[in-house]
């Protein structure tokens, strides 16, 4: 089940190959939905589903799709799945969907999956493919969670909608960032990430 | 007036890269010179220009709830709404063929210079995002949706002739190491949006 090759497919990209930091993939949805950790948290774990089913499926039908189609098969394939996302998201957390907005949809163009879909399921077995999506998503989900979790503690003193930071510390005079909740500093958050890691990381950087 | 404030909003103040965030890959990607930068940028703007009213004339005459009564009465139940990403991300691939195939056969040049560009437009979030942004909100005419579409591909195109601009200087600094290529380009994005945020707030 879970060779030394395999779990090198799993692990992998939860640093050394990591989609957002290392690749540069889908930083769309990465950065827009970090402003609070629980709808950073569902979209880390859609992104999840998603890729590692179309993974799954694209690998199951490779050798069938011909080549001159096959992006047009991928987005199908994705749309479908994010579709189903979708609709669950609306059936059962509508708050938090509401919150993701567009962003769900977005999932069909987040370039983690096409890049995934195009380098590995279109030459790799069921299983591997499969490793290879939740390690991706997983990756995806280990950076979303961090800027979030700092731009929701520093932004709005709170951690999953609960207060963390106390009520004392706002009597002394703290105040809470309001700059960490505006678009501008989610990027600025993922550089410093990108900064830690590559100087923990000499060989990636250029 | 009311489409001419749409126009400087979508440019200005809902801009795709700084405010959502839309198209970030592509916008990394490509912007390491201001030409390639800047036909980008046009390709953006033109598909944008396309893709906005064919999908708005689905929305209203297809998709949305109530939308099929034009069939006859019994239709008038109807909600297809669940489908619209499929519908739109179908139409903006071929939307995306189509003109390649057009640009192809009336401007070879331009076509050259867009090269790879134009195929990979259909996988930019700034596409599909725009057409999403247009389902959510509501927009009065397929006019207001076509401005719509214009304004925010010439936002787009702004960002990223901008950040290619400042990149192209930037060859010449001493940054330090660990931030040397994506991660510097990451902090100049953000202070460029913080830049934009001071047209919050502008009306017309």
């Amino acid at each position: 089940m879970l060779s030394k090759k395999n779990k090198e497919i799993l692990l992998g990209p939860l640093s050394k190959n990591n989609p957002v930091i290392v690749q540069i993939l889908g930083i769309c949805s990465a950065l827009a939905v970090t402003a609070k950790l629980e709808p950073a948290l569902v979209m880390a774990v859609s992104v999840t589903a998603v890729v590692a089913f179309a993974n799954v499926i694209i690998s199951l039908l490779r050798n069938t799709i011909p080549n001159s189609i096959r992006i047009i098969v991928q987005l199908v394939v994705v749309a479908a799945l994010v579709i189903i996302v979708d609709q669950v998201l609306k059936a059962y957390m509508y708050q938090v969907s509401k919150q993701l907005s567009v962003f769900v949809g977005l999932i069909i163009t987040n370039c983690i999956l096409m890049g995934r879909l195009e380098a590995f399921a279109l030459s790799h077995k069921p299983w591997e493919s499969f490793l290879d999506g939740v390690g991706n998503g997983v990756g995806y989900g280990i950076i979303l969670v961090i800027v979030a979790f700092f731009r929701e503690l520093l932004g709005s003193g709170t951690l999953f909608g609960y207060q963390v930071i106390p009520q004392q510390l706002y009597d002394w005079g703290y105040q809470n960032n309001g700059l960490m909740i505006l678009p501008p500093m989610a990027l600025i958050t993922v550089a410093c990430i990108i900064w830690v890691h590559r100087s923990r990381n000499k060989d990636l950087q250029q | 007036m009311e489409n001419l404030n749409l126009f400087v909003r979508s440019i200005f103040i809902d801009n795709m890269i700084f405010a959502y965030f839309l198209g970030m890959c592509s916008y990394l990607a490509v912007s390491k010179n201001v030409k390639t930068a800047f036909g980008l940028g046009i390709a953006v703007t033109f598909v944008l220009a396309i893709t906005l009213p064919v999908n708005y004339l689905l929305e209203t005459y297809v998709l949305k709830a109530g939308a099929l009564k034009w069939l006859g009465p019994e239709y008038a139940q109807l909600d297809l709404s669940f489908l619209s990403l499929i519908m739109f991300i179908a139409i903006i691939a071929s939307m995306v063929q189509l003109v390649e195939m057009f640009v192809e056969k009336y401007s070879p040049s331009l076509y050259a210079s867009l090269g790879i560009f134009l195929p990979l437009i259909a996988v930019n979030c700034a596409i599909l995002g725009g057409s999403l942004f247009m389902q959510q909100r509501n927009f009065p005419s397929v006019t207001s949706a076509t401005v719509y579409g214009i304004g925010s591909g010439i936002g787009w195109m702004l960002a990223i002739v901008c950040l290619a601009a400042i990149r192209e200087k930037l060859s010449y600094s001493n940054i330090p190491a660990p931030l040397r290529g994506i991660g510097i380009t990451f902090i100049i994005t953000g202070l460029m949006g913080i830049a934009f945020m001071s047209f919050l707030g502008i009306k017309l």
